[in-house]
């Protein structure tokens, strides 16, 4: 079964020979690209299209390896002892799987999204290269292997706040999503906003490659915000013209708050609009 | 063909090993990139390139080894000729822009082949660099040949943009060119870099509650309640900083405060003192009285342990005698020359490294940089991501003499 995009997700291609490779050789696809151009969602789209479960498994900066694999309960063994209840005997019942045990114990291959790995801490990577090498651990307190049942296709997403070790991407696929051109935007909008009038289409994606063209900016307005943005103009039923008076009052595209998000980048805008009055 | 592929990326020191190859090879058999050179391209990228800062070469070298098979004219060298141009040959100097009624006047030649046959005979007759003009290989003519041109049916040799999106094939759009390395640094990146040196240690009085220890060691005894303590987590590490101040480091400042700022929040353990162009009998650590309040440097080398590690941060651009020669120093009679304070420093303190600000490409050209990057054991690095990195790992390795930097 091959991935080649959703009705809801346009994936270019390379995108698809990356994910396409991952999924044949049962190898674990790391995804990397400026935020907001759909890395998380990818994984959610792959499942879908290959029929498959998600499993999600999102990292943060206090996240252990360990913690994909199994817990140790000791509270809860604890707390039975002084109760006196029968369970305390049995070790195996404190243990709390993890999502990559979830992951190797399904029926049917799942898709384990790991997200945001570069979130934990620099030796998280580290811990993790046997178990995703050979999709297997040792549980030491029941001393049991766990093994997949099927190699679930892993797709790990980064944001590159921290590099990652070269042993661990020697294990992966990897892909950078690059950003979307304008063509890409287009279809891209369209698959979200069925029926969007063409001619607003055209000026807003105008004004947001405008938009990002700015130098200086904090954060560049991505797919999300331009997706966010186009919800609204589609809620306020905004016209092109709405979009090109920019003569009549500022530069600063209307419902702006979808696409600049913090104070500094409005400011920017607010004088580059006047410098631009200026030169009028 | 593709282990030529795999030693080309190797040579631009793109990292790949033989496991990343024969997991091209297990795709390629597996029939993942179908039979079309496209998708064969983004497999092997999606293979052999793990960091999106090589992508740019990758192309590159995918473009010099590919070029001649893809073309389907495999029998001559020219290709390797192509792409082993001289970059400053090609260099864009000047601009010609032609008006779109002129652009219509050239013809298009005889399709992609014949550009590339005469691409090869031009190839072979011409020496030398060429600019303007309507037939040779360079820049900014109206010849197919060269970049910057206005030629539509042209063929791009080392060109910045795409300038007419007219471009052939996808990985010679090169598209991921501003990935590639000389990012911008900002203190966050510096600390992460810095991160690298870490050395975590639990040491001194047992004053923090081991909750996990405890818990296990309650549930071990069978619930009676075993509490634990431990000492706090500490990065070990020790950093004493040399900053050098003035003259031509004034242009650098902005990216030495913002290494400074960097290793102050990063480093516990951290002492700093300034000095001018190369560290001679005195320091000092304020600038505003570095005439009245000088600290011997005896005193310094006497004052912190052997195992902390020295940083040195300055351009090593001066004269070659300020270092060589006794008296020859700048802002101070210096009895003895900068090389044997700098034999002391590097005595003192084994685990020692000295970042540069200046560009490397520029290094080869101040003598002074060489000897003090031969004093310091090659272990100079630029004041970059990446040289940074390389510098933090040096220190991680300790006393250890370590490979040159390499550029690029």
């Amino acid at each position: 079964m091959r991935f080649a995009g959703t009705d809801s997700y346009i994936a270019t291609d390379d995108l698809m020979v990356a994910v396409n490779a991952a999924a044949t050789l049962e190898r674990p696809l790391l995804v990397k690209g400026e935020p907001g151009t759909g890395k998380t969602v990818l994984a959610q789209e792959v499942a879908r299209a290959l029929g498959r479960d998600l499993i999600a498994w999102h990292i943060k900066s206090t996240t252990k390896a360990q913690q994909g694999l199994y817990e140790y309960d000791a509270v809860a063994r604890l707390r039975d002892s002084q109760l006196g209840d029968g369970r305390v005997h049995d070790i195996a019942n404190y243990i709390v799987k993890g999502k990559l045990w979830q992951a190797f114990e399904a029926e049917v291959a799942p898709v384990l999204l790991i997200d945001e790995i570069d979130k934990a801490d620099i030796e998280f990577p580290n811990d993790l290269l046997l178990e995703l090498d050979r999709m297997e651990f040792h549980v030491y307190e029941t001393r049991q292997v766990v093994k997949a049942r099927q190699r679930p296709l892993v797709i790990i997403t980064s944001n590159n706040e921290k590099e990652l070790p070269d042993a661990f991407l020697r294990r992966c696929f990897f892909h950078y999503i690059r950003f979307p051109d304008r063509d890409t935007m287009a279809r891209i909008a369209e698959v979200h906003f069925p029926g969007i009038k063409p001619a607003l289409l055209r000026e807003a994606l105008t004004v947001f490659f405008e938009v990002r063209e700015v130098p200086g900016l904090k954060k560049k307005p991505s797919t999300s915000e331009l997706l966010d943005w186009l919800k609204l103009l589609l809620a306020e039923d905004l016209s092109p013209d709405d979009l090109r008076a920019k003569e009549t009052r500022s530069l600063i595209p209307r419902l702006h708050g979808a696409l600049l998000k913090n104070e500094q980048d409005v400011h920017l805008f607010e004088r580059l609009a006047f410098a631009a009055r200026g030169q009028r | 063909m593709f282990l030529a592929l795999f030693f080309a990326l190797r040579d631009a020191k793109v990292p790949v090993s033989l496991r990343e190859y024969l997991t091209l090879l297990e795709a390629v058999a597996k029939g993942v990139a179908g039979f079309s050179a496209e998708n064969f391209y983004y497999l092997a990228r999606t293979t052999l390139v793990k960091d999106e800062r090589h992508l740019d070469k990758f192309d590159r070298v995918f473009a010099a080894t590919f070029d001649g098979v893809l073309t389907a004219n495999p029998d001559s060298g020219a290709e390797e000729m192509l792409l082993a141009l001289p970059r400053d040959w090609l260099r864009a100097l000047a601009e010609k822009l032609l008006s779109p009624e002129e652009l219509a006047e050239i013809e298009t030649m005889g399709g992609f082949d014949q550009l590339m046959k005469t691409l090869r005979q031009r190839l072979a007759e011409q020496k030398g660099r060429h600019e303007g003009g309507n037939k040779w290989i360079g820049t900014a003519g109206t010849s197919p040949y060269g970049a910057y041109g206005a030629n539509p049916a042209g063929v791009r040799i080392g060109q910045e943009r795409n300038r007419h999106n007219r471009a052939v094939k996808v990985w010679d759009k090169r598209e991921f060119r501003n990935l590639d390395d000389g990012q911008e640094l900002g203190t966050r990146n510096f600390r992460l870099a810095l991160r690298r040196l870490r050395r975590f240690a639990r040491e001194g009085a047992a004053t923090e509650l081991d909750l996990d220890g405890t818990i296990a060691d309650t549930a071990r005894a069978g619930g009676m309640l075993d509490i634990r303590f431990r000492p706090e987590r500490h990065n070990r590490i020790k950093v004493l900083l040399l900053l050098d101040v003035g003259g031509s480091m004034d242009e650098h400042v902005a990216t030495c405060e913002e290494l400074f700022s960097a290793a102050r929040s990063e480093f516990k353990h951290l002492e700093h003192y300034y000095f001018h162009n190369c560290p001679y009998g005195t320091l000092w650590k304020d600038n505003r009285r570095r005439h009245s309040a000088r600290i011997s440097t005896h005193e310094v080398l006497r004052t912190f342990p052997h195992d902390w590690k020295l940083v040195i941060v300055g351009d090593a651009a001066m004269s070659p005698w300020e270092i060589m020669t006794p008296g020859a120093a700048v802002e101070e009679w210096n009895e003895e020359a900068g090389a044997v304070w700098m034999e002391r420093l590097l005595t003192a303190w084994p685990s020692a490294v000295w970042l540069n600000p200046a560009p490397i490409r520029m290094w080869e050209w101040t003598q002074s940089t060489q000897i003090l990057r031969r004093l310091m054991g090659e272990r100079m690095y630029p004041l970059t991501l990446d040289g940074l990195d390389q510098a933090m790992r040096s220190l991680n390795r300790g006393t250890a003499l370590v490979p040159p930097f390499s550029p690029d």
